[in-house]
């Protein structure tokens, strides 16, 4: 597995180096079938959003227009209030960003550490304990769920937060690599310096490699951002009262509970997609960035 | 400390020194190799957080999640022990054989069409020179939408009597199938969402490998008179090799835990043609509340994926080509 996620922090390099300035070629009838395809590929993906969108503000009878029309004929915003009035979308906003913030600081902090300790401090059992590490990335997710639901039961975290918060946050075997391979690319003669001044290994920690290591802390918070904002499988297992859903659970329960809702559904497949699309747009190098970091998606 | 200690570690007196030596450590001076206990105590200081979760939250369930596999249990009741009863269900009850078939035909139709697909695209999109993040924001943007999302879009475009997708393939002439239920196009109904949104992913993998091909080659092969094929076939493919190999890897591993467009497209109810292997896990385990039973499957699909990825990591020494 090491070989492959070197591939995967090999493709960020890669990507830190692009916009070389390129000579403007001219236009030949090749690349213009080029922008053709490309162009309507471009629509493929497009399209479901833009039918969602659109669809989110037509009145439900325009939807059996027999061939479909793609604007609405009548605007009804009033998908929006109602899908708002059905299904607490607000507080499913609060708690999606709440677990996701809070796990991604933890983790990516909590990842951090071990990356050092494996990169710069030699301790008994290291190389063994990091291919433990390494291992446990081949585990599927759905393997492990069912022992840690039978755990957290007994324990009553299950229908709570901490269920979600606690185990993405104090484990991530895929961060700790990535962080292990960044640590690793720091100059040793830097700690040195620090260390004969006098500075701790937690002080050489917390001033000197972690800010060095902010380019891949915020790919890797990105992406452990995302994963949790998305995540689908562990809210579902875990959450049973609708106060505790996240967003995409909400859309779920919005889907099953009012099935012939279709425009209230689409406005809130949009309130579940939207955010994240804006942001995207906004900062689209530093997401595809740290997504591309993710080796396998859980 | 480091892998190069400031202090040489050979010197005359380094065979009598080793535990005493600990103690002699200065405060302000370099950490080196000698001091061992205390490296080994901050070690597990800056590893405490992930080593907790590594025993609690995986390594733990692990074990306890083999020991269920070979358990009769509710979760509530007393747990007894049951042999190979659950990996005998998993390998005969007739639901259960079809869902593995059916998570196999959606990884043959899922993979495929998405890696083909995706360098497809990449590869035209390398040959365009400035527009290459205007049309990555299409490409990407599923990417970065929530599964449930998606599944809701595509519940509406999977609808034969709403569904625009199936109006346009009408009005060219070609079978407009009610995807969702009939039995025959359900699980490419969840390739088609598989593939759209997979898709903005490998294709990103695949630009940095195609970026990092050198020019040098391109340029040497034009030298020898390469046509645009020949170049694809010699030089891309070949240097492109590592990429292909961790996209098959992650994304045949991926397929196989397909689960979320499913659950929204058919909630608890899904019909035997539609139910993946995660389906099952997640309905055994979770709905009839049969942990040994789920248990035991979870870890046969552990086992299939360990045993794909092995194959495809022992195969890649005929493929896959490492420059460095």
């Amino acid at each position: 597995m090491s070989i492959v996620a070197d591939i995967a922090v090999h493709a960020v390099d890669e990507m830190a180096h692009e916009h070389k300035p390129e000579i403007r070629k001219p236009y030949r009838p090749s690349r213009i079938i080029l922008h053709v395809l490309l162009t309507l590929g471009a629509l493929v993906m497009a399209g479901p959003f833009i039918w969602m969108i659109l669809s989110s503000f037509k009145p439900l009878d325009e939807i059996f227009i027999q061939p479909p029309k793609i604007l609405p004929q009548d605007w009804a915003p009033e998908n929006y209030s109602n899908a708002l009035a059905q299904a607490d979308f607000v507080r499913g906003f609060w708690n999606s960003i709440y677990i996701a913030v809070t796990v991604t600081v933890v983790s990516v902090l909590t990842c951090a550490m071990a990356a050092y300790a494996f990169a710069r401090i030699k301790f008994p059992g290291e190389k063994q304990l990091f291919m433990v590490f390494l291992a446990t990335m081949m585990v599927p997710g759905q393997l492990t769920v069912i022992p840690l639901y039978i755990i957290l039961s007994k324990i009553g975290w299950v229908d709570t937060h901490l269920a979600i918060i606690v185990p993405a946050a104090l484990f991530n075997a895929f961060g700790v690599f990535l962080m292990r391979q960044y640590v690793r690319g720091i100059p040793v003669e830097l700690e040195e310096a620090a260390s004969i001044d006098g500075a701790g290994r937690v002080r050489v920690f917390c001033t000197l490699i972690l800010p060095l290591l902010r380019t891949p802390l915020t790919a890797l918070g990105i992406f452990t951002f995302l994963n949790q904002w998305n995540n689908f499988f562990y809210p579902l297992i875990f959450l049973n009262s609708e106060e505790k859903f996240t967003i995409p659970l909400l859309v779920n329960q919005f889907k099953g509970a009012y099935s012939s809702d279709w425009t209230g559904l689409m406005a809130a497949a949009t309130l579940a997609a939207g955010p994240m699309l804006i942001i995207f747009i906004i900062a689209q190098r530093q997401i595809v960035e740290g997504i591309a970091l993710s080796g396998s998606k859980t | 400390m480091t892998a190069e200690p400031v202090v040489p570690d050979v010197h005359p007196r380094a065979g009598g020194v080793e535990p005493s030596a600990t103690k002699k450590h200065e405060p302000g001076a370099p950490l080196n190799k000698h001091g061992h206990s205390k490296d080994t105590l901050a070690a597990y200081l800056f590893l405490g957080p992930q080593l907790i979760g590594l025993v609690v939250f995986m390594l733990g369930p692990l074990v306890f999640a083999v020991v269920l596999a070979f358990s009769n249990w509710d979760g509530f009741g007393t747990r007894s022990f049951a042999g190979l009863d659950n990996f005998q269900v998993v390998f005969t009850d007739p639901q259960l054989r079809r869902s593995w078939l059916n998570t196999l035909l959606y990884t043959v139709l899922q993979v495929p069409g998405l890696m083909l697909s995706a360098f497809i695209v990449a590869y035209m999109l390398q040959k365009t020179a400035r527009s290459k993040s205007f049309y990555r924001t299409f490409y990407f943007a599923p990417v970065v939408t929530s599964s449930v999302a998606v599944a809701a879009i595509w519940l509406w475009l999977f609808n034969p009597e709403i569904s625009p997708l199936n109006s346009f393939l009408r009005s060219v002439g070609l079978p407009a199938p009610d995807w969702l239920q009939n039995p025959r196009t359900v699980i490419l109904s969840f390739a088609i969402v598989g593939i759209w949104q997979g898709l903005g992913y490998q294709v990103v993998m695949y630009m940095a490998g195609l970026e990092s091909i050198s020019k040098a080659m391109y340029e040497a092969a034009d030298v020898d008179g390469a046509s645009e094929w020949q170049k694809l076939r010699k030089v891309t493919i070949p240097l492109l090799s590592p990429t292909i190999l961790f996209l098959s890897i992650t994304s045949i591993i991926g397929s196989f835990q397909v689960f979320d467009y499913i659950y929204v497209f058919l909630d608890t109810t899904a019909p035997a043609a539609a139910r993946t292997i995660v389906y099952e896990i997640v309905n055994i385990a979770f709905r009839e509340f049969n942990f040994g039973v789920a248990a035991a499957i979870a870890v046969c699909l552990f086992l299939a994926l360990l045993g794909l990825t092995g194959l495809q990591l022992a195969a890649q020494k005929r493929w896959v080509h490492y420059t460095e």
